[in-house]
């Protein structure tokens, strides 16, 4: 399927790679996004809301990105316009990658946005910022443990100091050209909850063609996130229109 | 972006409707706590804390200034002592300052009289504005020079976040947002600043639930009249120990009342026009910090204190002109003053008021600083002269005009629940653009201040 970052007012090159940033207030973001994008910036408006957006550009291994900022959020459940506005692009938006900036003062918290992430894309890279702080409190992260237990590519960085940034842009740029392989670690529910969600998923799946992450659109209705009805219909281009079309009315022809 | 296509959203509505609400939620709480479990999981196997001083003794302490248990009654001692100290500290300075002030007064009049100055310019401009600012000046300026420097270093170590956390669950209860027990602590120092920091709260239905009801914490501009009024009528001058204790008591429960009276209305509000479930947030609690002195004094002093009372100088010096110049012009037999506030006063006297008081508070609407200055003037111009040495005189002042501890009350019930001043119904309207909320913001708690100061007088004439 094709890119649809146009649908957020996006205007990639036809070979710059699309990266999301992604992570809590307070997580030093935008120190990351400034020691990565430098001046070459600008800022707008998400279309249709009122939530900041900042975005800018970057060359790493004569590779360009586009690194899209989100707004930092607690988590992607839907219950502001700035979590709603995070997740629409990365389900929506479909970057090629998806950073998350996690504070390794406070990790728990920080996993837990990385976790809803991995579920809905499996291009995720975790930068644990912070380091430098963390270590001032007496806080061991171990970033390579870390990375086996998330299944995806975890960077210690300290970017006030300008610290593992360029280990952040190979990983990011690995991601997002798909060189690396990733197995994002899932998070498993209670046996009914699991259960409920697998049935959905099944009955869904026919209806979005192209998607690879039906289950967590199947968790999202379990839960009545009604948000997310909207926001996928209207992301629907033509094609998938008429696919769905036909196989939607085939299916309640059944 | 494509349009709406009916087929798809029905069928995925169809699907949203076969799970009932309450299924949905039992749903959303477990998928989160599976989430938060698995992180917690994870976090533990990869981070290895040491023994870190400063952060276990973070901890230590928040475990108890944040605890179910002691968590509240923390806070009321904590904010106790700070009254306390005002109202003790607060005493002699002032008497100090009124005796200055006054001498001045009796030179000035001197070198008018020399001057050969006419009478009227003497009354407008010695015995109008400048006994009115140093009213102003030598009542006000004392107990905030003590209170705000200490309610800033509570701010600057970091407590106001700690009394959100202890108060959510107030709120909660409420069905208002966590926040607003954030907004509340910002409307201590002003309703203004506390009604725009109403825009953390993402929910339209609790941000003007947080900003109707902003107005029922006693800011900067009404601590000191209710501090100075307990200290009169219920600390008996502040003399003794005791006395500083039960005036400090009365302030602290009458912020509570405060509180009380927000969650009420909110739990109102949010049961009748403004229906709704609270959402969900997080809060975060910043490590503790050394406070830096410089920068509290030069906070709380040039930012607060001289804020303040320049705002209460710059209204009340007009102010005091005009009121002179209303006491001394005589329609018939009695002056403008002495009509207005005969109009007044039977509604006054069932509140537990006077019609004096209830025309300070109408011509106090621009700033609730000069409520209290420009009541004194209208008594002082209305012919008793007085020796004035600071809250001696002035408990001897009001005690004249009929003042008992039950006006006092009631004055401070009123002045604490009352409709806001001129600036924060201005930034009402700027937050809301709505013309129907801001008329209601002013009209509520005017409401709630005439019924509860009713109730008050009413049960109190039985006795």
């Amino acid at each position: 399927m094709e890119s649809t970052s146009q649908l957020f007012g996006l205007n990639p090159l036809p070979d710059q790679l699309v990266v999301a940033l992604a992570g809590n207030p307070n997580t030093g973001k935008s120190t990351v996004f400034n020691a990565l994008t430098g001046l070459n910036q600008h800022t707008g408006n998400w279309p249709g809301k009122t939530v900041l957006r900042a975005e800018g550009s970057f060359m790493h291994r004569d590779k360009k990105i586009l690194l899209v900022d989100l707004p930092g959020t607690y988590s992607l459940l839907a219950t502001s316009a700035d979590e709603q506005t995070a997740r629409d692009f990365i389900c929506l938006g479909r970057p090629q990658a998806t950073v998350v900036v996690a504070d390794a003062t406070c990790l728990e918290r920080n996993l837990n946005l990385a976790l809803q992430v991995m579920e809905i894309s499996s291009r995720v890279v975790v930068c644990v910022n912070l380091m430098d702080e963390a270590r001032r409190r007496g806080i061991r992260v171990d970033v390579e443990a870390l990375s086996s237990e998330l299944g995806a590519p975890c960077i210690a960085t300290a970017a006030r100091d300008g610290l593992g940034l360029d280990k952040l842009k190979d990983a990011i740029l690995d991601m997002a050209a798909g060189i690396t392989d990733t197995s994002p670690r899932q998070v498993s529910y209670e046996p009914h909850v699991e259960q409920a969600a697998a049935q959905l998923e099944a009955r869904i799946r026919p209806f979005l063609p192209g998607w690879a992450n039906c289950r967590w659109v199947a968790l999202r209705l379990l839960e009545g996130d009604s948000g997310i009805i909207r926001a996928i219909c209207s992301s629907l281009d033509d094609d998938s229109e008429k696919v769905f079309l036909k196989e939607g009315a085939a299916a309640w022809a059944r | 972006m494509g349009t709406l296509n009916p087929t798809h959203t029905s069928f995925l509505s169809g699907i949203d409707q076969e799970i009932t609400p309450q299924e949905k939620q039992e749903m959303r709480d477990s998928i989160v706590g599976s989430i938060y479990s698995c992180a917690e999981a994870i976090a533990e196997r990869v981070i290895n804390h040491e023994q870190n001083y400063k952060s276990e003794l973070d901890r230590k302490i928040d475990n108890v200034v944040t605890s179910r248990l002691l968590g509240i009654p923390i806070m009321l001692a904590l904010l106790g002592a700070v009254l306390w100290l005002t109202v003790t500290g607060a005493n002699y300075p002032s008497q100090a300052l009124a005796a200055l002030l006054f001498r001045i007064q009796d030179q000035l009049t001197t070198l008018f009289t020399l001057a050969g100055a006419p009478a009227w310019l003497h009354g407008v401009l010695v015995l109008g504005m400048y006994r009115g600012l140093a009213w102003v000046v030598s009542v006000m300026l004392p107990p905030m020079a003590i209170f705000f420097p200490l309610f800033t270093l509570l701010e600057d170590l970091g407590y106001l976040p700690r009394v959100a956390f202890n108060l959510d669950r107030c709120f909660k209860k409420a069905c208002a947002h966590g926040k607003q027990a954030l907004t509340m602590c910002m409307g201590f120092g002003c309703n203004a600043a506390g009604v725009i920091s109403c825009r953390i709260i993402e929910s339209p239905r609790e941000r003007l639930i947080a900003i109707l009801t902003n107005n029922f914490v006693p800011c900067n501009g009404r601590f000191p009249t209710l501090i100075t009024l307990s200290m009169i009528f219920m600390g008996g001058l502040a003399a003794s120990a005791y006395g500083a204790a039960a005036a400090t008591a009365v302030v602290v429960s009458l912020v509570l009342v405060g509180v009380m009276i927000t969650l009420l209305i909110s739990w109102l509000l949010s049961k009748t026009i403004l229906k709704g479930v609270p959402s969900f947030f997080t809060l975060e609690l910043p490590p503790y910090r050394k406070p830096k002195v410089g920068s509290i004094l030069i906070r709380s002093l040039l930012d607060r204190t001289i804020f303040v009372l320049g705002r209460a100088v710059m209204v009340a010096a007009p102010a005091g002109a005009v009121t002179w110049i209303l006491a001394n012009i005589y329609i018939g037999d009695m002056s403008v003053i002495a009509h207005l506030a005969g109009w007044l006063d039977p509604f006054g006297r069932l509140l537990g008021l006077d019609g004096i008081i209830l025309m300070a508070f109408i011509l106090g609407l621009p700033a609730n600083e000069i409520v209290l200055p420009i009541m004194i003037m209208s008594y002082l111009s209305s012919g008793t002269m007085l020796e004035l040495d600071s809250l001696h005189a002035l408990r001897a002042l009001l005690a004249d005009n009929g003042w008992t501890w039950l006006t006092a009350l009631c004055m401070m019930l009123f002045s604490l629940l009352h409709y806001p001043c001129g600036t924060t119904i201005l930034t009402i309207y700027k937050e809301t653009k709505s013309i129907k909320w801001t008329v209601l913001s002013v009209l509520m708690p005017l409401g709630t201040a005439i019924l509860i100061t009713l109730i008050a007088a009413q049960l109190a004439s039985l006795f």
